[in-house]
């Protein structure tokens, strides 16, 4: 399939095509430039709700409920879940599907017409998502899914990438991950719009909870004391933009036992509550613009480098370093003025 | 960028041995692989629509049932009618296979069958040289 076809599968609802465009994106085609300047005006229209949380919480147990409640309600729900590639060899597995099994109709969810699953593997990348998850929201965007679930890598800590293409981001934990000092750490347990406590049957899902209101009491708190200081420094405008992001939402905490469906009517319920909200308040527009941002400034940064290896002596410069003949500060301001230079010329 | 082979490890039918599967998987895994693996128990439809929506290189399909030659044609079948192209895919079947139906699914389309004793090596050093030979002439 050239570039051409594949757009024209991919916004007709043929799934093949949307499975190749996934392909030619994941690995960089050349043809995946067209693909994507071509679908972009038909995309930002579905919901993009992350999930992220430790390795074994239950996220990708929480994502195939979620998609049979969304299913119930009438909406098409497009999934890309990525698991760890190796650092070493590359390689990788994708166990996620197995998860999809489809409580109500013994049926993988999978063979749904109104379900789209794919794994993609992290390739090493740090953050939690594969470097090109963007794009690939975008194309199950195209597509014409109602709702896109991602579901990041069991992440750790600091793994907060899931907030630059997600709408909506959902923190899941469970019992004995931690005490009050984890929860008010900085890093993942920022992020949620929304927080669920999964294996809530075990012992200490209480715990959990009642740590998590604390944390996010405290955060009102911050927002207060950080409003009335009149000091302007760095850390308080960072601190004041970063709460901005949730602009007045106070983060529900959720209690599921989700492999029994347990609290996933309140779950799918407060993603959609959360979606309502940032298309009432605007917040939507200034988190999606944050997003563009950054995609535009990623994309440049790629072409730049291209052009760098492309029109300028770059390996001559990395000798000269080598040989410590110059620094890297001064080689980098010669090769951007070497990159302005040729740049028109062919 | 060098395209990552994809490759889908299946259970198909009535059969609950997937140790084998499982193994395999983790030892693709290692060879560089990126591997999906669907669970047990899976229609001949379910594996077919995975590896047309996953667009995966390779489609591993393990049967420890006697079923193979009704259960391997139909998910070549499903994976054509799904809009893939089982011609530009690797199809392997591994298993408990007697000897004298492995001429058969060959001519059904599979490209290799791995009978239980077979060194993963093998397996890897197949796919590696089989896949770009399968994909010369056929489009990517």
């Amino acid at each position: 399939m050239n570039a051409e076809e594949v757009v024209r599968g991919l916004l007709s609802g043929n799934r093949r095509a949307l499975a190749r465009a996934i392909t030619y994106v994941e690995n960089e085609y050349p043809e995946s430039k067209e693909i994507m300047k071509q679908i972009y005006p038909k995309t930002g229209k579905a919901h993009v709700v992350g999930l992220t949380g430790f390795p074994g919480v239950g996220k990708s147990t929480i994502v195939s409920k979620l998609t049979e409640e969304f299913r119930r309600r009438g909406k098409r729900v497009g999934i890309i879940a990525i698991d760890p590639g190796s650092p070493f060899t590359g390689g990788a597995l994708l166990g996620d599907r197995l998860r999809l099994d489809g409580m109500d109709t013994r049926k993988p969810l999978w063979t749904d017409p109104g379900v789209f699953f794919r794994s993609m593997s992290s390739r090493g990348r740090a953050g939690g998502l594969a470097a090109k998850t963007g794009d690939v929201v975008r194309l199950l965007d195209a597509f014409g899914f109602d709702i896109i679930l991602v579901e990041t890598v069991g992440a750790g800590q600091s793994e907060v990438d899931i907030i630059e293409v997600a709408d909506t981001s959902v923190v899941v934990l469970m019992p004995e991950t931690g005490d009050e000092i984890q929860v008010n750490k900085a890093g993942i347990l920022e992020i949620g719009d929304i927080y669920v406590v999964n294996k809530a049957d075990l012992g200490g899902a209480e715990k959990v909870e009642r740590w998590l209101q604390y944390m996010l009491s405290l955060d009102e708190e911050s927002v207060q004391m950080l409003s009335q200081m009149t000091h302007a420094d760095e850390a308080r405008l960072a601190s004041g933009e970063f709460f901005e992001r949730r602009k007045g939402w106070n983060p529900p905490v959720i209690k599921t036992v989700a492999d029994r469906g347990e609290g996933i009517r309140e779950l799918a319920d407060a993603i959609e509550e959360h979606f309502e909200y940032m298309k009432k308040t605007g917040l939507i527009d200034k988190r999606r613009r944050e997003r563009v941002k950054r995609e535009l400034f990623e994309i440049v940064m790629n072409d730049v480098i291209k052009l760098v290896k492309e029109k300028t002596d770059y390996r001559e410069m990395i000798m000269k370093l080598l040989k410590g003949e110059t620094d890297p500060y001064t080689a980098a301001e010669q090769i951007v003025e070497e990159v302005i230079h040729n740049a028109g010329k062919e | 960028m060098e395209k990552k082979i994809r490759v889908l490890v299946a259970k198909v039918g009535l059969d609950g041995h997937d140790r084998g599967a499982k193994v395999l998987a983790r030892f693709l895994r290692d060879s560089g692989f990126e591997v999906i693996y669907t669970g047990l128990h899976r229609t001949p439809q379910e594996v077919a629509m995975a590896a047309v929506d996953e667009d995966v290189d390779v489609v591993g399909i393990s049967l420890h049932s006697g079923a193979h030659l009704t259960l391997v044609p139909k998910v070549i079948n499903y994976i054509r009618e799904y809009g893939g192209n089982p011609e530009e895919m690797l199809i392997l079947v591994g298993g408990i296979i007697p000897t004298d139906d492995i001429a058969e699914l060959k001519k059904m389309g599979v490209d290799e069958v791995f009978i239980p004793g077979t060194p993963i090596s093998e397996i890897v050093d197949f796919i590696k040289k089989k896949l770009p030979e399968k994909r010369k002439g056929n489009e990517r």
